[in-house]
């Protein structure tokens, strides 16, 4: 019998590639081993929530059992792979012994931990995946304010969409401004200021300190003396890709498992994709990378072997109150200049030469997105 | 008249419907949707559509 290729892992990475290969191969067995139960859901849908009007039910776009028909895949969920050994290319799961033909390795990322966590309240939540959402949306039923902390893509997008849900909604953050990591200030000044004109009450320049519960509340201590009370908390503060797992395997392991512009990592006949990967070098948790990751990846497990090109890749931030769009440019070489009006704002970033490297787009700016992107490189086109 | 969904997060285009806020008229065919549309909601291009039945 044949060994499958064995795909670890169930979220968009997993059966975007899934998906790929069985356009081009329907014969090749696969088998997809995840630790969830293998329902597929978009993971960007997740903090639109209410805007959209959609429950943890409606975001589950098909169980395992109708992805595994659809895609002619075996699914073995809640099951956790102990070990990889790349040697004799078998997986250790329990007492079992399971050999693939290839392995990809799309086990996503966690979001990171911070001492203020430690005291495990159960008003605080992060949200990673589906089954998260699922938790964190239940325990929402019947409160009223939200305290987010994290100013990033994922905690602006929770801002957003709570207020849109009816929710008081405090965000806390340690800069002075918002998405401070992907935006110009300029561009980060429009956000802020239209989340603030939303409601949403911001507490800038602030660490936390500690949270306690006080009775059905939360009491969060900030580093500058202030004390603010809330319902629930969210815990947005970044990503980091599991790679523990192929690290315990001798698979060579940087911020995300290494991999070539194949997506093959230093082990022959093991790929990464996704949020655990980094891919020549960067390490990108948006869903543009990886469906070209998993059509790249899908070519050379059908023997096609095919390096990934990644070209313009603009990232949405889904805060309606003032859409932004923002390409990040590669290096710290350029210069940013801004023009902007109210919450609508154009933020070009140049070479000395005047060649557009990125830009950050703001409000009703953001319909020039695609005009844009055709003047600049990508980042292997 | 077809529909097309986002099959990474489950938009739909409804060729009855068009999608007006792109300027892409009701009535507008899936083929005859610019090739640099992308999905509004995700930011995912043509290709990761499939035609689906209801």
């Amino acid at each position: 019998m044949t060994a499958p290729i064995v795909i670890i892992g169930s979220g968009m990475a997993g059966f975007a590639v899934a998906r790929e290969f069985r356009k081009l191969n329907t014969e090749t067995p696969l088998l997809m081993i995840t630790q969830d139960d293998g329902t597929s859901y978009s993971k960007p849908m997740l903090s639109t929530g209410f805007t959209k009007k959609k429950s943890a039910d409606d975001l589950a776009m098909a169980n395992a059992v109708a992805m595994s028909e659809q895609l002619n895949m075996s699914v073995r969920t809640r099951t956790v792979v102990d070990e990889i050994n790349p040697s004799e290319k078998s997986l250790l799961i329990a007492e079992e012994t399971l050999y693939y033909d290839k392995l990809v390795i799309a086990t996503g990322a966690q979001v990171n931990s911070a001492p203020f966590l430690e005291g495990g309240s159960d008003k605080v939540c992060s949200i990673n995946d589906l089954e998260d959402y699922r938790v964190f949306r239940e325990k929402l039923e019947g409160k009223k304010s939200v305290a987010i902390i994290g100013t990033g893509l994922i905690g602006c997008e929770y801002a957003n969409d709570l207020m849109a849900g009816g929710y008081d909604v405090h965000l806390i953050g340690p800069t002075s401004t918002v998405l401070e990591t992907l935006l110009p200030l300029e561009a980060s000044s429009c956000l802020k200021d239209a989340l603030i004109a939303s409601g949403a009450t911001l507490h800038l320049n602030q660490m936390v300190i500690s949270l306690e519960d006080d009775g059905d509340k939360v009491c969060i201590a900030l580093a500058s003396g202030d004390e603010l009370t809330a319902d629930l908390v969210i815990s947005a503060i970044g990503l980091k890709p599991n790679t523990q797992l192929a690290a315990a395997a001798k698979i060579e392991v940087n911020r995300g498992i290494v991999c070539d512009r194949t997506l093959q990592t230093s082990e022959p006949d093991i790929y990464a994709i996704g949020d655990c990967a980094e891919v020549d070098g960067f390490v990108l948790l948006y869903v543009l990378p990886l469906m070209a990751g998993a059509r790249a990846l899908a070519q050379s497990l059908n023997a096609n072997i095919t390096q990934v090109s990644y070209g313009v890749m603009p990232v949405v931030v889904k805060t309606p109150v003032c859409s932004v769009v923002v390409l990040p440019p590669p290096t710290s070489e350029g210069t940013w200049s801004t023009e902007s009006d109210g919450f609508s704002s154009t933020s070009l970033n140049k070479a000395s030469d005047g060649s557009l490297l990125g830009f950050a787009l703001t409000g009703d700016a953001i319909s020039q997105k695609q005009a844009l992107s055709k003047q600049v490189k990508g980042l292997h086109t | 008249m077809k529909k097309w969904m986002c099959v990474v997060c489950g938009l739909i285009y409804d060729e009855a419907e068009g999608w007006p806020d792109d300027n892409i008229a009701p009535g507008t065919k899936w083929e005859d949707v610019p090739d640099d549309w992308e999905c509004p909601d995700c930011g995912v291009g043509k290709e990761d559509f499939e035609m689906v039945e209801f």
